[in-house]
Parts: structure tokens; sequence; C-alpha cells
């Protein structure tokens, strides 16, 4: 039984998100997966990807694996990076796709009209670097994914779609870009982020660390 | 505005080491690849750019090797370019570890190629990478490109080109001034600032960089997104921290 499955559905590098989980759990058997069984049996769950959303469901489909990831999702601690963060939600601008609709609310492309700074300058899309995640309250007390994480710590970023969760509850960090959007989401075994953990440094690998020994919040 | 601009140290690879040159000639050995990402990685480099110069397809397998090994120490984002010609090829950098790649030459010759990986894995991991070289002064100058490590010359216009990759697929574009690479003078700063103005993706500037200023002024004046530079760090001139220092005393918002 691995104490960790990383979900490979054929979208993106999966290799960064192992090798970043076997740094700082060297103990721990993570095995790269895409057989329903394997992702069953195993203790904790990783949903990654980048790419496109309407390929990210076509090849979830295509291996089986659609209920796989939402039961996943409602049973264990669950991570989802990027795209896996995304396609949580009901609908996808990109390609004008369904997503597995876990959490209600739609991905949405960065508003061309929208992407100036302050002082007038132009912000690019995709939005690529390194930019600072603002914790959210969740109740009263931090969500225990950001423990020994500095509020405001820098992230890596790679994206033009964001979500715009409908509810606010959900909602466990932001981040300017020019306006707020949300980059991190908390509900009950989920927890999902915008940015690649897996790349982004000392920062990242405390998060995916965290991810090791958190419990999750069964319903 | 919290976004930061990027440093990127540039590793030019060939036969699994690194080397640098002076306008994409004179070769100086630098060290390991490995080593060498790693020393970045504890400076705080935001990201690593990894250019495979191997001129003949003999080794050309050695920098997915080296791409395994360095994705397996720094956990940053890694950038793999040189000798890309094939979906195929993107393909297997990305296997590697590579979390973009950037194509050069290929996308002058069959520029669907940067459509067809755009669409295949995204635009976020498409860089297209421009070798540039002026070619009109004055009022209204004029950048040619050239392929082939700085060769061929081709009669397309840098800015025109870089926004026809923006239109393909292209989630960013690195230009270099073949001008100025190796030539520690600074940016070539109006080719920078034409390519930012042109395009809404990111820009990287690359070729020239002699001190810290240079790194800011890519920044300030040339309105990059991200600087790129290889001579000032490989030969211990300066650290990637220094470079963010100055470039925050400087105005300038960078992770540190």
């Amino acid at each position: 039984m691995p104490d960790i499955a990383i979900i490979d559905y054929g979208m993106g590098n999966l290799l960064s998100v192992s090798k970043a989980f076997e740094h700082v759990a060297p103990l721990a058997e993570i095995v790269v997966t895409a057989d329903p069984a394997v992702i069953k049996a195993a203790t904790r769950v990783v949903f990654p990807g980048v790419g496109a959303m309407p390929d990210c469901m076509r090849e979830l489909a295509a291996r089986g694996l659609t209920e796989v990831v939402k039961q996943a999702a409602e049973n264990k601690p669950f991570l989802g990076i990027c795209l896996g963060m995304q396609a949580l939600f009901e609908r996808s601008e990109e390609g004008d796709c369904a997503g597995l609709g876990l959490l209600p609310g739609n991905v949405r492309l960065f508003p061309a009209e929208a992407m100036q700074d302050a002082a007038g300058n132009k912000l690019k899309v995709p939005h690529i670097g390194w930019n600072r995640v603002h914790q959210a309250a969740l109740g009263t007390t931090p969500h225990p994914m950001w423990a020994g994480i500095e509020d405001g710590e820098r992230f890596y970023f790679v994206h033009s779609y964001y979500a715009e969760p409908a509810d606010p509850a959900v909602v466990a960090a932001f981040t300017h870009y020019p306006f707020a959007f949300t980059c991190a989401v908390a509900r009950d075994n989920v927890f999902a982020v915008q940015f690649h953990p897996e790349k982004s440094q000392a920062a990242g690998l405390h998060l995916l660390a965290n991810f090791i020994t958190w419990e999750g919040n069964p319903r | 505005m919290a976004l930061a601009k990027r440093i990127i140290p540039c590793l030019d690879v060939t036969n699994g080491r690194v080397v640098k040159g002076v306008n994409f000639v004179n070769l100086r050995d630098a060290g390991d690849p490995v080593e060498i990402a790693k020393r970045y990685d504890e400076q705080g480099a935001d990201e690593l750019t990894f250019l495979d110069i191997t001129a003949t397809s003999d080794n050309r397998d050695l920098i997915l090797h080296i791409i395994e090994a360095v994705a397996a120490q720094v956990f940053i984002p890694l950038t793999v370019g040189g000798g890309v010609r094939a979906v195929e090829d993107v393909r297997r950098l990305l296997h590697a570890g590579a979390d973009k790649v950037s194509i050069n030459t290929a996308a002058v010759f069959n520029p669907q190629l940067v459509k067809e990986c755009s669409d295949r894995f995204g635009s976020q991991c498409i860089v297209v990478a421009i070798d540039a070289k002026q070619t009109v002064w004055g009022a209204a100058p004029k950048w040619e490109i050239f392929t082939h490590g700085g060769r061929k010359a081709t009669g397309l216009d840098a800015v025109a080109w870089a926004q026809k990759m923006q239109g393909l697929g292209a989630g960013e574009i690195l230009h270099t001034s073949m001008d100025r690479d190796g030539a520690k003078i600074g940016f070539d700063l109006n080719l920078t600032r034409a390519i930012s103005d042109a395009v809404n993706i990111p820009v990287i500037a690359s070729g020239g960089v002699g001190n810290l200023q240079h790194l800011a002024d890519g920044v300030k004046m040339g309105g990059a997104d991200a600087v790129l530079a290889a001579s000032i760090f490989h030969f211990g001139e300066y650290t990637v921290e220094q470079a963010k220092k100055h470039m925050q005393e400087q105005g300038i918002e960078v992770r540190l």
C-alpha cells in the first residue's frame, strides 16, 4: 500500500512532483500511477497537472480515472496542483470545458483589459514567476498545510487561468495579479494550489512535507 | 505589484560540461552542470536555463541525463533548449524533468511546431528563443533573426517574429542580442523594449550582461520580465543574491 500515489494521466511533469516528494520523504513509498487499484489503496493522493483543461478531462476519462479521482478526494488526504486544482471546479473557460465539479465555481482566463499594475505597466499572461501567497483564515485556525510557512511567502506560478470559487469558505490563500485571485483552496480532505510547490524551492518543499503528515478532514 | 522579476542563470552545455563563449564562439569551460545548478539554487536563482549547444547529435542524449540529475536535487523551474526539432523532443525533455522547453531554429523552419507543442503540452512550457542582430540603426531600428547558433541569417524581423510566435502559442520569448552576447556591455535595451512592448507574454532578456546594473537596466529600461545571464555568475564575479540585492536597491521587486 503506497504512502503517496501521484496520479499519472499523461499531463505534465510528474517526475518533478515525485522527485520533490522523494526529497522530503525519503522513506515513504511514492508511486506515479494510472492504476485505479493503486490509487484506491494509497494513503494519500496527489493530483498534479499542467496543460489544457479539455485534454485533462479527456485523459482522465480515457484512463477510467474520473470517478477514482473524485472518490480519492472524498476519502483521503488529497493534494491538487495547478491544473489539478482547476479541474476540481465545475467549469473552465479554457475550451469551455466541464470540470470534476467537486467544488462550486468556475475557472477563468486572466481578463486582458485588467492586466496592468497600479503604475499602468502591462502585466503579462501567462502569469509566470514567484508571487506572494497570502494565507486566508479558514475559521479560527490556520490550515495545517500552512504550518511553518510564512504568510506572504513566494511560490512559483505558471498559468493563464485561475479558479473563482463560488463558496468563499474554501479559499485557503490568494495572490494579487493585479487583482486578488484564489491560489489555494481547502475543504474536507482536499487541499489544492494553483502554484507549483514542487518548483518553489524551500517553501514548496515545506508544503509537500506538511502534506505527508496532514490527516485531512473527513466529512 | 507583487510578482517578482526573475533572475535566470544560463548554463550552456556541451559534452556534459558547462561552457561559455564570446559572440557564440571561443568556448571556455565553466564546470559540472549539476554542481553549478545546485550552487545557483542555493544563491536563490528563480529558474535555470540549460542550452544544449552540442553541434552534432552525438552527445545529444547527455542533456537528458543532466536534466534528470538536476531535477532530482534542484526544486526550481528548469528550461532546456538547443536542438529541439520535434514534438517528441519536447516530450522527452519534459519527461526528463524540464519544466519548459525552448525552441529556436526549428521554429523558424517550421512555425507550426510551436503551435503543435503548445497545443499538446500547454503554452506555459513553450519558450521561443530568438537570436537577433541589429541590422537597421536610427529612429526605426530593426533586428534580424539568425539560426543555427547564430550562423545563418533568415531575413526575419525579430519583433514581428515574436508577435507571430505569441500567436502560435508561445508562453514566453527569450531573446538574445548576438551583438552583445558575451561582450559584457549590457543588454541591447532597445531590442528588449521593442519586443516587450509588442507582445503580452513574458519576455526574458539575454546577451551582454557584464555587471549588476545591466540586469537592473534590462527590467527598468528594457521592460523585461526576467533577465538571463551566464558569465557574470559562472566565473564567480557576482552571486545571484548580490544581483537581487542590487535590483532591489533600484526599486525592482525580487524574491529574496
